[in-house]
């Protein structure tokens, strides 16, 4: 039973890091209809950032600020020199260019950082781990991050449908001329946004940095499966991203966790039963995208429009 | 009569070095992994063989050698396409730097089916040790599931007596697990393939501590071993479940990016930094000097496969045309290796010594691997007795 | 593309010499280039070549469905890979002489390893095209991105042919009468299927079948509301598409005389994509040129520099933003600038 309730929050919480990842990825396609696939470089930016600032100060949170800002700035000079030009271009060329781009920002890393991989420490104030139940021990930094993703989807939620800016993200992602019309600068409130997703995956590299490697790369490992993400949530679509992002958690932890006893009880060979189950598990998730697309080839909670 | 002979044997000998003088350098294709997350395995690699021949005046034992380097991307068509490129267009005929075995199993038929001589320097997959070894194909390094089988030796020497194994699935992760089977000698309480591009190792670790072992070995390379060092830490089990593993899942590198969470782990190599022999010494004085940076086992091979390969053109006079003498030349092993004893076994990988390291805190309060006991003794591989040679 | 669609009898003569004119030279240099690479003291251009024409065959394939039919499939490396793994498992099984499913398959011979590997790619394109056309748009990309990675996890999990290591193919596949283990015979074979392919295409883009396809991607319920079936019609495209992965795969086992996963990857169906795009999607020889392009300036770029993503990024990014049409654009641009 304790490792069940362990389980499932472990399958929240990769939910909440998906969602922080996919959030911004979700939010730039739905509103400007624009693949970036450089989102993962935009995510290694945010982590690079705060790893370097926190070795050099010793401060978290100017560590968190720097990787924030860094994230945003060159998120908006990629929108400014690159993105922008490819608003009205079909879907492959959006693709084909950030892809391009992340091959420039995986190997500038390289040049600049070197390519050895990078030490983060969790901040002293977040280490440990924290009695929830009877016998569940839980490391406090992943109930931050529970925590962080919950924070980052209220936020968002008020962002656009409380406030003046997303009124004019809301109008603009229906009819981009009607608001130019009303004397709204519609350039400058993409590359806002555009920033704005770009910060979100810096948030999300910034929080992965202490659990996992800073290294070149790294947003490549999460790309695809934060596409798995928003493609089963509906692509464009915040709530589709959060939904999604939990269902794909769970499922893949509960798979990871689970299945190996499983096939164990059920199959003779256990040495073969484990390499089964890796394999299915590593497939699960892409099966369970496929069968969503089939039942519901919009995703579970499309973007309207 | 002697004054004659001796003028003929100086005329002979100034034919013979005129030729040998004015010889253009050995080429040396030099094909690794340098971008990507695994970038710094190549980049180590590569520095400690350029190291090597920098000591050596722009020499390997003697005889003046180019290094001619290029990125295999990690994709093996890539590294085949660069091998052709090699063979044809610049007439290289030694080949070195792989690291990835799937890059060497594109690349290794290729040098010696057209007789090239591949001196690997870290990959060194089962088949090509068992029976498909071939007499041009030298391994300097390890073979894979050597690596392994020293761990679980070194877990069955510490007396533990339940064992939890992890590593990625795919085919060197299986050879990991095999390989520690074969040499452990306790019970396994649980065993799990993690996934090639998995990052987040929770559910793992829940699983772990519920099956409650005396010792957990773990084979995850690179960026993947810095992530699980950090979460095991995370989950509470480093003070609880010690941790056995073989070297290149925490080499110097990995260390530094793990910090505080390596402590106490228990590390299985055939090199280790504080080797105390006159070729170590001196190889990781010069290598921090000109690198800044502390060696890794991969620069350690890169360095040892530079002086294996120097002491076999210095057999044959540098030359790499007559393949058997090379052959010959290479087998004797002549070269004092930065990791002591060094043999070559019938299948022309190594014949060497296994040591138990241990993570600890030096006087400076900088962690680094230190040194304790030896393991295996003139440890061959598993399957050299599948080979013909 | 869209541009010169309109008035297309009137362009249609002009165009059609133009583009034979292309393809002659295009052979020409093609026949020339062994002979010249040894002139030149590059013979592993040789190789390099047939590198190119065998991604040439994958990539017009592509373009089938992508060009002509606008179906963006990001899953074209998993055809591709399972073409050369049916070259990779049939080599291991006429070796070791173990039975395949229980029989005692397993062939060494190019006469039966390429068409085995066109039809098994075909099958399966069948079977995963089937299921990924119930989407479309981006939707269509996602989806065969996922069936692709289930495919790869498939392969690297199986252990009994190499697991993530691959395969390994001594020895080339025989052809009656030729040497294959002779680098330049190999590139004359993978030449001659090339050019029977590209032929085969361009017989397919040109019947009614290929003016279906445009005209789906065109506007798909236009089509419809022709009452053509159009399901139907891209479920063939797929499958065609499929074999020629399947046909260029299994050359490329030969070529490499190698197969692993990696083949897979979705990078690698990222690149293929980039090759069409770059070409410019759409036009028969177009793939050709963007296959020629992209791996040409990856060598060139990587043998002069280990920092060569930092400049074929950038290239590729540029490629896309100023070069509409891709390759073929710019050439039209250029030779559009100087007449006028």
């Amino acid at each position: 039973m304790a490792l069940l309730i362990e389980q499932s929050l472990n399958g929240i919480q990769l939910g909440f890091m998906l969602f922080l990842l996919a959030a911004g990825l979700t939010l730039i396609f739905g509103i400007m209809g624009v693949i970036n696939l450089a989102q993962g470089s935009l995510f290694m930016v945010g982590a690079y950032a705060a790893a370097v600032v926190a070795t050099q100060t010793g401060s978290y949170v100017l560590a968190a600020i720097a990787g924030l800002a860094a994230a945003a700035i060159i998120g908006m000079a990629m929108e400014y020199l690159v993105i922008r030009r490819l608003y009205a271009r079909d879907h492959l060329d959006q693709v084909l260019a950030t892809f391009g781009l992340i091959l420039f920002f995986n190997q500038m890393t390289v040049i600049l950082f070197g390519r050895q991989p990078l030490f983060v420490r969790i901040p002293p104030l977040l280490d440990g781990s924290v009695h929830i139940v009877a016998g569940v021990y839980y490391p406090l930094y992943r109930l931050v991050i529970i925590g962080v993703g919950l924070l980052t989807a209220l936020g968002l939620y008020i962002l656009i449908s409380r406030t003046r800016i997303g009124m004019l993200i809301r109008a603009g992602a229906t009819n981009r001329e009607m608001v130019r019309a009303l004397g709204v600068d519609i350039r400058l409130l993409y590359t806002i946004v555009f920033g704005l997703g770009a910060m979100l995956a810096g948030l999300a590299g910034i929080m992965t940095g202490p659990i996992s490697a800073v290294q070149v790369g790294m947003g490549e490992q999460v790309l695809i499966l934060t596409f798995v993400v928003i493609v089963i949530g509906g692509v464009g679509s915040i709530r589709g991203a959060f939904v999604g992002a939990l269902i794909v958690g769970i499922v893949d932890t509960l798979l990871r966790a689970f299945l190996p006893t499983l096939l164990r009880h059920m199959m003779a060979s256990g040495s073969e039963a484990d390499a089964l189950a890796g394999g299915i598990s590593a497939m699960g998730v892409y099966l369970l995208m496929a069968i969503v697309l089939l039942v519901r080839p919009k995703g579970l909670l499309p973007a309207n429009g | 009569m002697n004054f004659v002979k001796s003028v003929a044997a100086a005329v002979v000998a100034s034919c013979l070095a005129v030729p040998a003088m004015a010889q253009a350098p050995v080429k040396i294709g030099f094909i690794t992994t340098l971008s990507g997350p695994g970038g710094y395995l190549g980049a180590d690699a590569r520095d400690a063989f350029q190291l090597a021949i920098d000591l050596g005046g722009g020499k390997l034992g003697g005889t003046p050698v180019q290094l001619v380097v290029e990125d295999d991307a990690l994709k093996p068509g890539q590294g085949k396409e660069i091998t052709e490129r090699f063979m044809k267009n610049e007439k290289i005929k030694l080949f070195t730097g792989i690291i990835f075995s799937n890059v060497l199993a594109a690349v290794a038929p290729e040098v010696i089916d057209n007789d090239g001589v591949y001196v690997s320097l870290n990959a060194a997959p089962s088949n090509f040790a068992g029976k498909e070894c071939n007499p041009n194909y030298f391994v300097v390094s390890w073979q894979n599931d050597t690596l392994h089988e020293s761990a679980g030796q070194n877990a069955t020497n510490l007396g533990f007596k339940k064992a939890f194994v992890l590593a990625p699935n795919y085919q060197a992760g299986k050879d990991a697990i095999a390989g520690f089977k074969r040499f452990f000698k306790g019970e396994i309480a649980g065993e799990i393939y993690t996934r090639l591009d998995q990052t987040d190792f929770a559910p793992e670790m829940a699983q772990i501590r519920a099956a409650n072992p005396d010792v957990v070995f773990q084979f995850h390379p690179g960026g993947v071993g810095i992530a699980f060092a950090r979460q095991y830490q995370q989950a509470g089990l480093l003070g609880t479940i010690p941790m056995v593993v073989a070297a290149p899942s925490l080499d110097s590198v990995i260390l530094k990016a793990v910090g505080d969470a390596a402590q106490g782990v228990y590390v299985s190599s055939h090199w280790n930094a504080d080797f105390d022999n006159a070729s170590n010494k001196q190889f990781v004085a010069e290598f921090q000097k000109k690198y800044n940076r502390l060696p890794t086992a991969y620069a350690a091979q890169g360095y040892d496969a530079a002086l294996a390969i120097g002491a076999a053109l210095k057999g044959t006079g540098g030359k790499i045309d007559d393949l058997k003498a090379f052959r010959t030349a290479m087998l004797k092993a002549d070269f004092a290796s930065v990791r002591g004893a060094f043999k070559f076994g019938n299948n022309q990988h190594p014949v060497q010594d296994w040591y138990a390291l241990r993570v600890e805190k030096g006087a400076d309060g900088q962690l680094a691997l230190v040194t304790k006991s030896k393991v295996l003794t003139n440890r061959s591989d598993f399957y050299a007795k599948d080979c013909k040679l | 593309m869209a541009e010169t669609a309109p008035n297309p009898t009137q362009r249609s003569k002009p165009k059609n010499v133009r583009s034979r004119l292309l393809l002659a030279q295009l052979l020409v240099i093609l026949v020339v280039l062994p002979y010249l690479a040894n002139l030149i003291g590059q013979p592993a251009l040789t190789s390099l070549a047939t590198r190119i024409i065998i991604l040439a065959i994958a990539a017009a394939s592509l373009n089938l469905i992508m060009g002509y039919a606008g179906l963006a499939s990001f899953g074209h490396a998993a055809w591709y890979g399972i073409g050369a793994y049916v070259v990779g498992i049939l080599y291991r099984h006429s070796v070791s002489g173990d039975p395949l499913f229980g029989l005692p398959l397993g062939a060494d011979q190019l006469l039966i390893t390429l068409p085995a590997a066109i039809i098994v790619a075909g099958l399966f394109a069948a079977v995963f095209g089937a299921l990924a056309l119930r989407t479309s748009g981006v939707q269509f990309i996602m989806i065969t991105l996922a069936f692709a990675q289930m495919i790869f996890f498939f392969f690297v999990a199986l252990k009994a042919y190499g697991g993530d290591d691959g395969l390994i193919i001594r020895r080339r596949n025989a052809l009656p009468f030729l040497d294959t283990r002779d680098g330049l015979t190999f590139y004359w074979i993978c030449l001659t299927v090339a050019v029977v392919w590209y032929a085969i295409l361009s017989r397919i883009v040109g019947s009614r079948f290929g003016r279906v396809l445009e005209g789906i991607r065109q506007s798909e319920r236009r089509m419809a509301a022709m009452g053509v079936r159009t399901y139907g019609y891209k479920l063939v495209a797929c499958i065609i598409s499929g074999m020629g992965a399947g046909l260029a795969g299994a050359l490329m086992a030969n070529h490499m005389r190698f197969v692993s996963p990696d083949m897979m990857h979705w990078t690698q169906s990222g690149e293929f994509m980039f090759m069409v795009i770059l070409g410019g999607s759409g036009t028969l020889l177009g793939p050709a040129f963007g296959a020629a392009g992209l791996i040409g300036l990856e060598s060139l770029l990587a043998a002069w520099t280990e920092n060569w993503q930092v400049i074929l990024g950038p290239l590729l990014v540029l490629a896309i933003l100023f070069t509409r049409g891709g390759l073929s654009g710019l050439a039209r641009m250029i030779r559009g600038g100087a007449r006028g």
